[in-house]
């Protein structure tokens, strides 16, 4: 119970921090676009990253 | 009926207790209050405004309609549209909008004492605040997440689009400046406070080659890594200051880091964003959070005294820490912490690209600002529980209460509020600090509350870490905003230019990246580099111009909004967002009249710029500030045209949505609603239809 608890966090985490983007992506393309071939794990968070940075993302 | 009486009570017992709270709160003088009254009457406040006008918010006045496909669902790109949880969005929405405002604007208010501050926290946030986070939201969601610019340019035609174009670049700039300043403030001959700050730079580097190089996307990882050195890096800062070799290095005045953070700002805007932008920010949102969570939990423990009035003297307008009467500075003053323009930037465009199901719209929208306004109370809770003599020792610029400590203390305690020369080196020297006189801008005070009330909750013998780590925390998350903003503003500018050539407006071509960036920091950098050289601190200057951009951005959300609900002929519910509205152009016109015709010099800009020029004129003024008066006078003129320049933004997009009004209402044509259709959601299992 407990154990099931904290797995959840630890994937709420990992959801809210971006740490399982890649994953994400993954499982999205595979459902998608399955006749491309994906991005590698490096490409992808550089693509990312540009992305999230191209709009305002912090406020005061 | 037992069902229904359960509730009953329960909400009666919290309207109760809030508005015992409230009264205990507003009602109290002459002995000191229980900090704990303060989150007691903030979270009874919060619930009721919750449970129950953002419920008739979201039924009546915008029905969410739970069963239509959010952008999210309909588009699902996997990048920019994804349905997700809505405690992920909740806690992406709150990193967002949670920036440095909220804790700096309360600390600056607590001139007037804890009470007028603290009013307008909570009822600017549940009647004012929150509402704009949540209606744009809304209006957003319904329009395949579309910026504020693109719904005002679409729902009020050209001019109201400009202007908030326009808006948001001038308010970026000013926010920029006075964060700056801030930091500069903070680190301003502390050999601690600036190797520390110096020491995140590298930090965010290393962790920025980590995540890309050599543990490609372990965000989690590297932040825990990352995390960790900075706490260490805290620990160093003090070595470093007790180190007679090495402090000198450190040891920076004013200007000299003004221009480190100019310099910081332009690598910033112009080096790849996953160097130093992307793993500064996720180390930034790992220390805000955390101690957000500490400060929330340190208060509750130790339930410390709140030491300041309810109202001081300075309600009359001649505080020491900005000039200016309670109305309407107070508003403009708290700016962020009850409503923030700048959260229609966030609520538009990022977040309604995430949600799932639009009735999350209540929490997230809604939610996310009260959970903001609360981290507003809790800065005013650790500016008001320092001795208010310490309070605005710390607080008040040298040009105002005096160059020496012993002329400053004899001020100080003059107002009716005592401190003497050994308190304050006593305090300095528990937070390792040569002194703490004159460290305006708000950072500081807040660490020296925040580091009283940790030392207190847990453990006294590390007053000295805690008030770095404070201060390394504010300057973290500061110098965050400062990229993130500088690189936004490059964007702008950059979107501007192309209209007029086109290559300017490639955002990877090299010449115009080189070209926006060095114009959007030096843009900025002058209002630092002046705050910095003005005797009376900058901040005085600077926040209040801020704080009015802020609310002008707030004004044109709800002018986009309140058009909206016009448009779609829900003119009867205009209020929710009308009534802000003009609460906002009352307070914003106001305060922008006073700063340009009032005839006191600590308030109005030409009034100060005239004194100036009249002293300089007569050789009145001494040496180092006759050397930069030319400056200054420029400065507090060209502030004033800003200010006349903001009010007449606010009510030209105020008047174009009138116009809009009042032809729909008058059956002329407008343009028209440019909400997406409906289209029934596949995601809801229920199927609950109207």
């Amino acid at each position: 119970m407990f154990k099931r608890k904290l797995v959840v966090l630890i994937n709420a985490i990992r959801h809210l921090s971006g740490d399982d983007a890649y994953e994400r992506y993954l499982a999205h393309h595979a459902q998608t676009h399955h006749d491309e071939i994906p991005l590698n794990r490096r490409e992808f968070f550089k693509q990312e990253q540009e992305r999230k940075w191209s709009g305002v993302r912090r406020c005061c | 009926m037992p069902k229904k009486l359960l509730p009953l009570i329960l909400w009666i017992s919290i309207a109760v207790l809030g508005a015992a709270a409230m009264g205990g709160i507003a009602l109290s003088r002459g002995e000191s209050i229980n900090a704990i009254w303060f989150i007691v009457a903030a979270v009874c406040v919060y619930a009721i405004g919750y449970r129950f006008y953002s419920a008739w918010i979201a039924a009546r006045a915008l029905t969410l309609d739970e069963t239509r496909a959010t952008p999210a669902e309909r588009i699902n790109d996997g990048r920019d549209f994804v349905p997700t949880n809505r405690w992920i969005v909740f806690g992406h929405h709150f990193a967002a909008i949670a920036g440095p405002g909220p804790l700096i604007g309360p600390t600056l208010a607590a001139q007037f004492g804890y009470l007028p501050g603290t009013l307008w926290i909570l009822i600017g946030a549940v009647l004012g605040g929150c509402v704009q986070d949540m209606v744009t939201l809304f209006f957003s969601t319904r329009r395949n997440g579309r910026s504020l610019g693109q719904m005002a340019r679409d729902e009020l035609g050209p001019i109201g689009g400009a202007a908030a174009l326009i808006g948001t670049l001038m308010i970026m700039v000013i926010l920029i400046a006075v964060l700056g300043l801030v930091v500069v403030n903070a680190m301003k001959h502390s050999p601690w406070a600036t190797s520390t700050v110096f020491a995140t730079i590298p930090i965010a580097i290393f962790i920025g080659l980590y995540i890309r190089n050599i543990r490609p996307g372990r965000v989690l990882e590297g932040s825990i890594i990352g995390v960790a050195l900075l706490l260490l890096s805290v620990t160093g800062g003090g070595w470093i200051a007790h180190s007679p070799a090495l402090s000198g290095y450190f040891d920076l005045d004013g200007l000299s880091l003004a221009w480190f953070v100019i310099g910081y700002g332009f690598l910033a805007a112009i080096l790849p964003v996953w160097l130093l932008l992307a793993p500064r920010d996720y180390l930034s949102t790992f220390m805000k959070l955390g101690t957000v969570i500490l400060l929330a939990i340190a208060i509750v423990i130790l339930r410390p005294e709140v030491k300041m009035p309810a109202l001081t003297q300075f309600i009359d307008g001649s505080g020491p820490i900005f000039g200016g009467t309670v109305f309407p500075f107070v508003f403009i003053t708290v700016a962020c912490g009850a409503i923030s323009g700048f959260h229609s930037l966030i609520a538009s465009g990022t977040t309604p690209k995430l949600l799932s199901n639009e009735r999350d719209i209540r929490m997230i929208g809604y939610g996310g600002m009260m959970l903001e306004s609360f981290v507003a109370i809790m800065a005013m809770i650790a500016a008001t529980v320092l001795d208010p003599g310490v309070y605005f020792a710390i607080n008040s610029p040298a040009g105002v209460v005096g160059k020496e400590a012993a002329e400053a203390v004899a001020t100080i305690s003059s107002w009716g509020f005592p401190v003497t020369v050994e308190q304050m080196n006593e305090l300095a020297r528990q937070m390792g600090e040569a002194t703490l006189f004159a460290r305006t801008g708000g950072a500081p005070s807040l660490a020296v509350g925040m580091a009283s009330i940790f030392g207190s909750a847990f453990g006294q013998g590390m007053l000295a870490m805690w008030y770095h780590f404070a201060i390394m925390f504010e300057a973290v998350f500061i110098l965050t905003t400062l990229d993130a903003g500088t690189r936004v503003g490059r964007f702008m500018l950059q979107d501007l230019l192309g209209n007029v050539w086109r290559p300017m407006g490639r955002t990877s071509w090299y010449p115009s990246v080189l070209i926006t960036s060095a114009a959007i920091v030096a843009a900025w950098g002058y209002f630092l580099y002046i705050g910095v050289i003005d005797p009376n601190g900058g901040v005085n200057i600077l926040w209040p111009l801020f704080g009015m951009s802020n609310q002008m951005l707030a004004g044109i959300a709800l002018s986009v909004a309140t058009g909206i609900l016009i448009k779609s002929g829900k003119l009867k519910y205009a209020w929710v967002t009308g009534l802000p509205l003009a609460w906002l152009l009352i307070v914003t016109t106001s305060a922008a009249w006073q700063k340009i015709m009032s005839e006191d010099v600590r308030v109005g800009f030409f009034a100060a710029a005239n004194d100036l020029a009249v002293k300089l004129a007569a050789g009145a003024l001494p040496p180092d500030t006759a050397t930069v008066a030319p400056q200054l006078i420029f400065n507090q003129r060209l502030d004033g045209w800003l200010t006349l320049f903001f009010v007449l933004v606010l009510w030209v997009v105020v008047l174009d949505m009138l116009r809009v009004a009042a032809r729909h209402l008058s059956d002329k044509p407008v343009l028209p609603v440019t909400e997406s259709p409906h289209i029934p959601s596949r995601l809801v299992e229920d199927w609950v239809r109207d």
